[in-house]
């Protein structure tokens, strides 16, 4: 089976996340929608390391102790990052990304 | 069509509209179930790319722990299709160009890419002891480090969710 | 003693030194000493220097200082030459100067304590800068004493800054030395193209080598003559002189008559051998002379302010000088520039003591009768005024009779012409004389009570002076006397390089004896003139008319020149100005800021702290990023 296949179906993905983020005004499917083209990534960096073991690589584990990390960072970003949506709508009442335009001053 | 493809095609589908589902559904909790769905499919592809620890250890973190996180603050907040909030028409539209855009150029630009194809036979590498190895080998720093990592993360989300007095 | 020749300029470099540096410390009486001591001293110098040089077959020397620039195949040393010309020059420059300095102590004594030092600071720099332009090997070094006088005469002319008159005229003075400095220093380059040297001899050996009427000599000739115009004052380049007379008075004296005006002549007598290698340019020069002379000369004729008369006649002794030149006798035109030095150095210090008496007033037609109340000043003027009128026994009959005669041997027409001149000069400075000294006072009376003679400090230079106008011309005995002209002898080796190329015009000795007869006859019988009319001058108040108009305002050639040159410059400046500076240049430097500020207005709103917006931009972005990858 080509490895191509994979290749599109991530980057499907990852556009699919793209276009969440995009379109929607709520804070939370944006991070959704970032955890989903982090997914994408973490499923193409699988394919590839299946493709270099089964090419004889002995060190294509490596990408897969890649993958790890991602989840690991990710599971720390969600933490944080929902701790901040929390305390937004503490605030403001809404998790509409439009109210946050104070980035101008 | 050998059974592989088969599956993949099946799972393929299933994640690419669970996705679709996300972005699309206008109740934010049928979002973050149709996010699990894609990510137990994932997690199926994983299986299929012999990285078994990975599959498992992404249902457990992803679907286990982060999503059901979101779900729990979405609860928390009571959000639902009535309150959310939504972009003008054409905004939306441009969103969804933009993003088919860097598709079809993403694709374009991967199309001839030439590469050795996957095997249908298993390897050993995604199995717990290889990885072990290799993690305990070569990655003891980062692992350690992502412990620090991990330590402060909890640090500031209680700082930053703790109500100001 | 030659090597210590760099005391000479050295000397004055310490008086400016110590003068200008010590403006506001120094006493007057402490400032007078210095500046007139260092002057003197470099005389005993240049003195010494002399006697050296003139024994016979002394042959030049240079001493070299240092390295002066050194860049590629071109080498030009800080040198000094010393030979007959320069020793002579250095004579005359140190001698006038010194005697001009200790008038000054007394002419100026009037300044406060800061300006009097500030302007023996000038004067100082002024004799060091000469100096350095006699005493230079090369014509680099010789530029930087032609610059260094120039920038001096604008100091000094414009030494009463806080009258825009006067520092108008040192501007003028200045912008039309500049003129004709770019031709010496466009010399200097053909110069160095053509010879790859500015050392004197080496340029002198090579303008010979390349034999006679060469285009490049004749251009190199010709450049340095644009030079010497505009310092020496010559048409078209004159009207700066007598507008320098805005100056103090022993300014004018030392300055505009008896040194810095000559340099020209020093450089083109310097450079003798190029011109003659080149007769047509030698033609120009004599042209150019003999017209100056005689424009000149008729201005002098009905001026009334007493320091132009002077100036005129300066300019028109110049011209005089370069007819000499450009008749090839060299030797003739250095003794003329000697004493030249004596006796317009004694009317210019002269006028200054009347002036000083008269308490500021230049206008002749508000003296008259100044002999009883001022007898020596009288006395010495008129001294000097027999001396430039060319009475036989004084030294000005002698040089100027020397300069009628070469004319005389080389053309008919400009000796005719240079004669008409020679009796204008007796006409005008005689005609200066009476209504100054003779008849009755004509200013008020309050000036009249005022009216005394000057003190020592300022008599005692005109006295000296006036010897030097008597005595000067025995230097220069005509040989039809019977006796070695002295300073033809002297100069010989300098000369010596053009008289091998062109042999010097030989007047038979009864021409020459009808000519002197000639000269001196006309030139008393224009004296009587003179006094006749102008004996018992008194101011009729009326307007000239005619001719006399015309000579009045200087042939209006101050207006053409404002007509032809200043006005429509200015007009161009203007157009530049309103037009392209404005509306061109301004614009487009104004239009660029204005597009940055406009340009960044719009940026702005790029930054509208929309998040969702941002990420909008930033896939857009990526999505460039990747076509412009594609795609190449």
């Amino acid at each position: 089976m080509p490895v191509q296949y994979y290749i599109f179906l991530s980057i499907a993905l990852f556009c699919i996340g793209v276009m969440g983020v995009l379109m929607r005004r709520n804070a939370i499917i944006i991070f959704m929608c970032i955890e989903l083209m982090l997914n994408a990534v973490n499923l193409l960096m699988v394919a590839f390391s299946k493709m270099w073991a089964d090419a004889g690589r002995i060190d294509a584990a490596a990408a897969q102790i890649f993958v790890f990390f991602i989840m690991v960072v990710a599971a720390a970003e969600v933490a944080v990052g929902l701790a901040i949506i929390v305390m937004v709508y503490r605030n403001t009442h809404a998790v509409d990304i439009n109210i946050l335009n104070r980035l101008k001053n | 069509m050998s059974t592989q493809q088969i599956i993949f095609l099946v799972l393929s589908v299933i994640s690419l509209v669970c996705a679709m589902g996300v972005i699309l559904s206008k109740n934010p909790v049928s979002s973050v179930l149709c996010l699990i769905l894609t990510f137990f499919t994932i997690a199926g592809h994983y299986v299929m790319l012999n990285a078994q620890f990975l599959a498992v250890v992404h249902i457990i973190v992803y679907a286990g722990a982060i999503m059901v996180l979101f779900l729990f603050v979405i609860m928390l907040m009571n959000l639902n299709a009535d309150i959310e909030p939504q972009k003008r028409n054409w905004l939306k539209y441009a969103g969804a160009i933009s993003g088919g855009t860097l598709l079809v150029i993403l694709v374009a630009a991967l199309r001839d890419a030439s590469m050795p194809s996957l095997q249908s036979g298993a390897t050993e590498i995604g199995l717990i002891g290889n990885l072990g190895k290799t993690l305990f080998n070569h990655y003891v720093v980062p692992f350690e480090v992502s412990s620090v990592l991990f330590l402060s993360a909890m640090v500031g989300a209680v700082v930053i969710g703790k109500k100001e007095h | 003693m030659i090597n210590l020749v760099w005391l000479v300029p050295f000397l004055p470099l310490l008086g400016f030194l110590i003068n200008g540096l010590g403006r506001r410390y120094l006493s007057k009486s402490q400032v007078g000493i210095v500046g007139s001591g260092v002057i003197l001293a470099a005389f005993v110098v240049s003195l010494l220097i002399f006697l050296e040089v003139r024994q016979p077959g002394f042959s030049a020397q240079t001493i070299t200082l240092f390295d002066f620039i050194s860049a590629g195949s071109l080498h030009i040393p800080f040198a000094f030459q010393v030979d007959q010309l320069s020793a002579l020059f250095l004579l005359i420059i140190t001698g006038v100067g010194s005697l001009i300095h200790i008038y000054s102590t007394a002419y100026m004594h009037d300044e406060s304590n800061e300006s009097f030092a500030r302007y023996f600071a000038y004067l100082n720099l002024f004799v060091f800068s000469m100096l350095i332009l006699v005493l230079g090997a090369n014509y680099v070094l010789m530029f930087i004493g032609w610059e260094g006088v120039g920038l001096c005469s604008y100091l000094l002319i414009g030494f009463w800054f806080k009258n825009t008159a006067y520092n108008n005229a040192a501007k003028k003075a200045f912008v039309m030395n500049r003129i004709g400095d770019l031709g010496f220093l466009l010399g200097i380059f053909l110069m160095i193209v053509n010879f790859n040297s500015v050392t004197f001899s080496h340029v002198f050996g090579g303008a010979k080598a390349m034999g006679l009427n060469n285009v490049a000599v004749a251009a190199i000739a010709i450049l340095l003559f644009v030079g010497a115009m505009g310092k020496s004052a010559q048409i078209p380049l004159y009207t700066w002189l007598p507008d320098a007379m805005a100056g103090p008075t022993p300014v004018s004296a030392l300055i505009h008559a008896a040194t810095m005006v000559t340099a020209g002549i020093y450089m083109v007598a310097r450079s003798n051998v190029l011109y003659s290698l080149v007769p047509h340019i030698q033609t120009v020069v004599a042209i150019i002379g003999l017209v100056t002379a005689l424009l000149a000369a008729s201005i002098a004729l009905k001026q009334n302010d007493i320091k132009k008369v002077l100036a005129y006649s300066t300019v028109s002794q110049l011209g005089y000088m370069f007819l000499a030149l450009g008749v090839g006798a060299y030797t003739a035109a250095v003794f003329h520039v000697m004493t030249h030095a004596f006796f317009k150095a004694l009317l210019f210090l002269g006028s200054g003591s009347v002036i000083h008496a008269m308490g500021g007033e230049q206008d002749i037609r508000k003296m008259g009768g100044l002999k009883k109340y001022m007898p020596t000043t009288h006395w010495t003027f008129l001294v000097g005024c027999l001396a430039i009128a060319g009475i036989p026994g004084l030294s000005g009959f002698f040089s100027k009779d020397e300069i009628l005669a070469h004319t005389f041997a080389a053309n008919k027409v400009m000796y005719v012409l240079a004669l008409a001149g020679a009796l204008m000069t007796a006409f005008y400075m005689f005609r200066l004389y009476y209504i100054t000294f003779s008849g009755s006072f004509r200013g008020t009376h309050e000036q009249e009570h005022h009216l005394h003679e000057s003190p020592a400090a300022m008599t005692i230079p005109l006295v000296v002076l006036a010897l030097l106008s008597i005595l000067g011309g025995y230097l220069g005995l005509p040989e039809v006397f019977g006796v070695k002209h002295l300073l033809a002898s002297y100069l010989s080796p300098v000369f010596a390089g053009s008289a091998a190329i062109a042999t010097p015009h030989h007047l038979e000795h009864s021409m020459e004896w009808i000519l002197m007869g000639l000269s001196t006859v006309l030139v008393i019988v224009f004296i009587l003139i003179a006094r006749g009319r102008y004996a018992k001058y008194t101011d009729s108040g009326k307007e000239n008319t005619g001719l006399a108009k015309v000579l009045e305002n200087k042939w209006y050639v101050d207006e053409l020149y404002d007509a032809v040159i200043v006005k429509p410059l200015g007009m161009l400046s203007r157009f530049f100005q309103d037009k392209l500076e404005r509306n061109g240049i301004d614009r487009l430097v104004n239009g660029a800021g204005r597009a940055v500020t406009w340009g960044s207005q719009q940026a702005r709103r790029l930054q509208n702290g929309q998040v969702g917006f941002y990420v909008f931009a930033m896939v857009i972005g990526i999505i460039v990023l990747f076509v412009i990858g594609l795609l190449l």
